[in-house]
């Protein structure tokens, strides 16, 4: 029988199988920030065990960073703690890290890809959930523990038990305006945040396949919102395009080799999986959270569900509650719901094609009155690509602010927060209560969405602007 | 981590059942990065009171808690070990542990033991009326003694030999170092490195 693309990758890193043990699994790459690692460093310490490959560890710094003044000490003694700690780490263990302030540092699954470091066919940690991210390429992705970090720092394997498989199919092509963004929104809404459990997610169709890099990304990342281990899609000529030429992308002879390999790693067509489930992708339409989880949310044309449609008392509670907490009224449409803030960045849409069509959006218009804008950049290299493109400048005539890496309102963690009872159209991947601030609310959004709300200071599609624009600017172009 | 085969020492008795971890360290703990210097944070809440049975001198250097039934129930974090065995104790006794805390004492090296309510019921007495009393937890024999207490404990094998042995998850993988290693000179050559590329 066939296998599919997560078993070969699987397969191919089995170090030791031994019959009622988990198989012990070779990790190709570490990725490392500053939040789960000190533990891990720490119990090496104590144990007297150096990292066994430094040169397959790389840490960057992302959750805690400020985002504005980062040449001024950091005000958080508990973030300027964990920062302080990640460096010392990396040089008493010899590890790479990216800090603030150089040009590699960013959000660690943005600096991962943008490196060429991950790579199809490998397996790719990091003590992070949405690791999932690297799947995009063909990697086995997933995040673990903070003893599971000390166990990879130490060993560079992982007793792993075995998953199922699940193929997303999604056909047809993505009619206009509709992103890689509003698919995945859409298939955690239809699957549920529990659908994926125990599953790797193999995402195919033509409609994944016509998917750029950046977007193919976009999907991986929430597989975790899903409940997923870990998303994949079959690595092929974007994949290849995307990599040849970066960093550490093999060069020469390697290069022919590991394409070879890499053409080998598609689900055999023969292969069967554990679940299946089809997607019509010329059915989507823009698609926004209304609730306090990835899986609550509705086509952007829809209302406010009434929780008395929920058949499951669960959801019908759950939606209750998040009614409650989100300050939200069933019935009213999506549309007219206010916001006080926008947020474009994240490991899940802050890579310059998201900022690119934010910018697309914005430009020749204004941020409503009342509205807060905060345009992130995944690290310091899409930064200087937006610059030298114009776009931070599109964004700050717009009146959003333009600012430095990191995650930033992704998570309550540094200075950039949402106020109690504020309202957020997010292009982030978590809706959770108190996620981006205590008492903040959050819908999830693609960048063209969250562009279009910030302009019209309610939940909105780039469609509902074409009248809008100053004088004397191109057509829109999104 | 250290070998456990037989322990004795002086105990505290701690009547309290549904022992969660959030009392045992209290989140705002958990901002710390190191894994070691969590003693201050055991049962901080506790500790506030100067008749809480920790505070009280003679009890000083105890190595062995008795708890009541359902020790270390709530959130997961594996701190809630660290801060027990950092304050200095080496075993806790109760009639009913939460499983994801008993996981993560084995493989920390805290020995968890179960017995029967009754019993650990005759150690509150004896310890509480003699704080100078000692149990010994003997894990090759599988039992714990007191003064007129000698129970028997169940411990599934694996977890006795790893625990026997010192052995943690990391130092088991290393027993197949030679695995690793001969997998590590299989990998391909165009496979990424992480060392800055000039
Ligand atoms: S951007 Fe958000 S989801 Fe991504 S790594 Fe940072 S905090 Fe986590």
């Amino acid at each position: 029988m066939g296998r599919t693309l997560a078993e070969k990758v699987w397969n191919d890193h089995v170090v030791r199988r031994a019959e009622g043990e988990p198989d012990l699994l070779y990790i190709d790459l570490h990725l490392l920030h500053e939040v789960t690692s000190p533990q891990a460093f720490d119990g090496l310490r104590l144990a007297g065990r150096p990292v066994r490959r430094t040169d397959l560890t790389i840490a960057t710094e992302d959750h805690n960073t400020p985002t504005l003044d980062i040449d001024k000490p950091i005000a958080d003694p508990v973030s300027k703690v964990q920062l302080e700690t990640l460096r010392r780490n990396a040089a008493e263990f010899g590890v790479r890290i990216h800090s603030l302030g150089d040009v590699e540092q960013g959000v660690v699954h943005v600096v991962g890809p943008q490196l060429g470091l991950t790579q199809p066919g490998m397996t790719v940690v990091c003590g992070d959930s949405h690791t999932s991210t690297h799947g995009a390429f063909g990697a086995l992705a997933f995040g673990i523990g903070t003893s599971q970090v000390e166990h990879v720092l130490a060993t560079q394997t992982l007793p792993l038990a075995p998953f199922r498989t699940m193929a997303i199919t999604v056909e047809g092509e993505l009619p206009d305006g509709v992103t890689a963004k509003d698919l995945i929104l859409a298939i955690i809404t239809r699957i549920g945040t529990g659908g994926g459990q125990g599953y790797v997610l193999e995402y195919r169709g033509s409609a994944i396949r016509a998917l750029s890099m950046e977007a193919r990304m976009t999907v991986c990342n929430m597989s975790i919102e899903a409940g997923a281990r870990a998303g994949m899609i079959a690595p092929d000529a974007t994949t290849f395009d995307y990599l040849q030429g970066r960093p550490h992308a093999p060069q020469g002879e390697d290069w022919d080799a590991a394409v070879a390999y890499w053409q080998t790693l598609a689900t055999d067509e023969d292969a069967v999986f554990d679940a299946e489930i089809f997607i019509d992708a010329t059915e989507l339409t823009p698609f926004v959270t209304w609730g306090t989880n990835p899986g609550q949310g509705a086509p952007l044309g829809a209302s406010v569900p009434d929780p008395a449609s929920f058949a499951d008392p669960q959801e019908r509670t759950a939606a209750e509650n998040a009614l409650a907490y989100m300050g939200l009224t069933a019935g009213t449409p999506l549309r007219e719901v206010p916001v006080d803030a926008v947020f474009v960045g994240s490991c899940t849409n802050g890579r310059i094609e998201d900022l690119r069509a934010a910018a697309a959006i914005l430009d020749g218009r204004r941020v409503a009155e009342g509205v807060r804008m905060l345009v992130v950049p995944g690290s310091v290299r899409v930064a200087l690509q937006a610059v030298e493109e114009g776009l931070d400048k599109v964004f700050t005539a717009a009146g959003a602010e333009w600012r430095h890496a990191g995650c930033s309102m992704c998570l309550g963690m540094n200075p950039d927060q949402l106020a109690p009872g504020e309202r957020c159209a997010s292009t982030s991947n978590r809706n959770f209560e108190g996620r981006q601030g205590k008492g903040g609310r959050t819908h999830l959004v693609s960048p063209q969405v969250a562009a279009a709300t910030a302009v019209l200071g309610h939940l909105a599609a780039p469609s509902d602007l074409t009248v809008n624009r100053a004088a004397g600017t191109a057509a829109l172009e999104v | 981590m250290e070998k456990f085969t037989t322990h004795t020492g002086r105990a505290v008795p701690l009547r309290r059942s549904n022992v969660d971890t959030d009392q045992i360290i209290p989140a705002h703990w958990l901002k710390k990065v190191t894994r070691s210097g969590f003693e201050d944070g055991l049962f901080e809440a506790w500790r506030k009171d100067e008749s809480f049975i920790l505070n009280q001198p003679e009890r000083r250097g105890a190595s062995v808690l008795v708890a009541g039934p359902e020790f270390g129930t709530g959130s997961s974090r594996e701190h809630a070990v660290w801060a027990l065995q950092n304050y200095g104790f080496q075993a806790v006794i109760s009639s009913r542990f939460a499983d994801i805390f008993r996981g993560n004492s084995l493989k920390n090296g805290l020995l968890t033991v179960v017995l029967p309510q009754q019993t650990v019921e005759r150690l509150w007495a004896l310890t509480e009326a003699d704080p100078n009393a000692e149990i010994t937890v003997d894990l090759e024999a599988r039992e714990v003694r007191a003064e007129g207490v000698t129970a028997s404990f169940e411990l599934d094998e694996n977890a006795r030999w790893r625990l026997l042995n010192g052995l943690d998850d990391i130092s088991i993988t290393l027993r197949n170092a030679d695995d690793i290693a001969a997998f590590e000179t299989t990998r391909p050559t165009f496979k990424p490195r992480t060392q800055p590329v000039s």
